[in-house]
């Protein structure tokens, strides 16, 4: 049973991995094509170095997705609170399945209908052409919204609620009860949101399709543009960095998930 | 008392950006579909479905979701039992490095499917080595749904695993102990309990796979074109037309949400024999 569940691992991961293997191979690279390997170099990472689009594209993507996941973020606490307190259970169902749309309605959709929304207002103001960095960012801040907030709702709800209300009998204000002894209670649900929220505004590409101008060109509408035309190894090699930055990424949060583990026992 | 007014108003910007950008684009998909180039009512969206092979588009997309939604589910279900009973270090490491692969753009990774899977690619030329003879894989529905379940498999296992983890090993223990054999075991109380992963893990594959479109044109070769690629090609191919796109867009909404509620029926109607 250990050797056949064993065996059964290695081929999930080996499918689940095979293709960032080649990924990676290929990066490597000495020669131009990207099926078959010939030499190994460095030259596709000088390459990628080297192309100011590229860079450029990068850059656009960490100002979006860090702007839409702060606005997310900030949005989506402030929701997440004000959606816990409210009385009436009708009212909540009603917020919580608005705002559930985005998750279960198909990113074409999301993305088309925002374009749709986007066209439509900028024709009757006769502002052309909209889409733009701003309404990249609407429609970001728009998808990662409900992941915030349901990131944070379950630390609300494990908080006892009798530890606001004493703060505020010891003389707090409710402002100052909620910054002192809500916020640090939630934050980790609040960090949680936020690191999903840049993860998914920075991996976007369907939505990010369908609301981006000329103007404004994010890494996956870059690399969606490489591909159209001819495909080197450049594009493997940027993705193995942004691969290896995963990873580490990952690596920190999992130790400081581990730790607080850690305290709460 | 003036506490709790403020923090329920802290809601308000919330609920006023959905109105704006959740529901009033979903107004805006109907009223592109009952509407012409000219802005005037009209239903030429809609009987123009019937025409052509769109319907034939749907159907397919829809089998071809659903077939990678089992296969996931097949994958899945074992590598989520296999996991939740791995020492709690083994589980974390595990987690991660399912969830790894979904941090890779998919256009990265659907790409590098292509150097594997083409006549002249990586599994080729192992086959060829052991005189295996070449296959042909690129360009099939085969290929594309690979593609598909590399996509989304780990939106299969992650809810799986979660509710497996959960599961109180000494339910399980209880079951033995009454009697029950592993299978019976598995029926009765494993299966119901993590019903409710499977459920969700069935929708985060199902409703990206229906509507996937790269995948399909770079695996498929253009050979074959899902609803996703259509709706695709009306708004920003060369034959740009919203009005239809947006007709296509709630056909394929509709199509998901009665999906979805078949399937929660079916759900609540397996867990109320549970009792």
């Amino acid at each position: 049973m250990k050797k056949l569940s064993g065996a059964y691992l290695v081929l999930l991961f080996g499918f689940l991995y095979a293709p960032l293997l080649v990924m990676i191979m290929i990066s490597f690279n000495g020669g131009e094509s990207t099926a078959h390997m010939t030499g190994v170099s460095l030259r596709w990472y000088r390459e990628m170095f080297k192309d100011a689009a590229t860079l450029q594209a990068f850059k656009n993507t960490l100002t979006l997705s860090v702007s839409a996941a702060l606005v997310s973020t900030f949005l989506g606490t402030l929701a997440a609170v004000g959606i816990e307190r409210m009385r009436s259970a009708r009212l909540k169902a009603l917020v919580m399945s608005i705002t559930n749309i985005p998750m279960m309605n198909p990113d074409i959709v999301t993305g088309i209908s925002l374009m749709l929304l986007f066209v439509f207002m900028a024709g009757l103001i006769g502002y052309t052409p909209v889409l733009s960095f701003w309404t990249l960012l609407i429609a970001h801040i728009s998808f990662c919204l409900p992941y915030v907030i349901l990131s944070v709702l379950p630390k609300l709800r494990q908080m006892d609620k009798s530890l606001p209300e004493a703060a505020m009998d010891l003389g707090c204000t409710p402002l100052q009860s909620f910054l002192r002894v809500e916020l640090p209670f939630i934050s980790p649900g609040i960090l949680t949101g936020f690191i999903m929220a840049f993860t998914l505004s920075f991996d976007d590409f369907v939505i990010s399709n369908f609301t981006s101008g000329a103007g404004f060109e994010t890494l996956t509408i870059h690399i969606f543009a490489m591909i159209k035309k001819s495909v080197k190894p450049d594009i493997y090699a940027l993705s193995t960095l942004i691969f290896a930055a995963v990873l580490l990424l990952l690596l920190v949060y999992d130790l400081l998930g581990g730790r607080e583990e850690d305290m709460a026992v | 008392m003036k506490a709790g007014l403020l923090q329920r108003a802290a809601a308000a910007p919330h609920i006023v950006w959905s109105a704006l950008f959740i529901l009033a684009p979903m107004v805006f998909v109907v009223y592109y579909t009952f509407t012409d180039g000219s802005g005037s009512p009209s239903l030429e969206n809609i009987t123009r479905l019937n025409a052509g092979n769109y319907l034939m588009i749907l159907v397919n997309s829809l089998c071809m979701a659903l077939i990678a939604t089992v296969i996931c589910f097949l994958i899945a279900y074992p590598a989520a039992f296999i996991f939740s009973r791995m020492k709690k270090k083994a589980q974390r490491l595990a987690i991660l490095l399912i969830m790894l692969p979904l941090w890779m753009n998919f256009l990265i990774t659907t790409y590098s499917w292509m150097t594997i899977l083409e006549d002249t690619g990586v599994i080729n030329t192992l086959l060829s080595a052991l005189r295996l003879g070449p296959v042909h894989m690129i360009n099939t529905p085969g290929a594309v749904i690979c593609g598909m379940v590399f996509c989304f498999l780990p939106y299969m296992i992650l809810p799986i695993y979660s509710v497996m983890a959960g599961i109180d090993p000494k339910l399980i223990e209880a079951a033995a102990d009454l009697g029950c054999s592993p299978a019976q075991t598995f029926a009765k109380v494993i299966w119901p309990l993590s019903l409710g992963g499977v459920i969700s893990g069935i929708t985060m594959v199902f409703v990206p796979s229906v509507s996937t479109f790269y995948i399909s044109q770079k695996l498929g070769g253009g050979t074959f074109q899902l609803i996703g690629d259509t709706i695709e090609s009306y708004f920003t191919g060369t034959a740009v037309n919203y009005h239809f796109g947006a007709a296509l867009s709630l056909i394929l909404m509709v199509l998901i949400l009665i999906s979805m509620a078949v399937m929660n029926r079916f759900g609540e109607g397996e867990g109320g024999e549970i009792r």
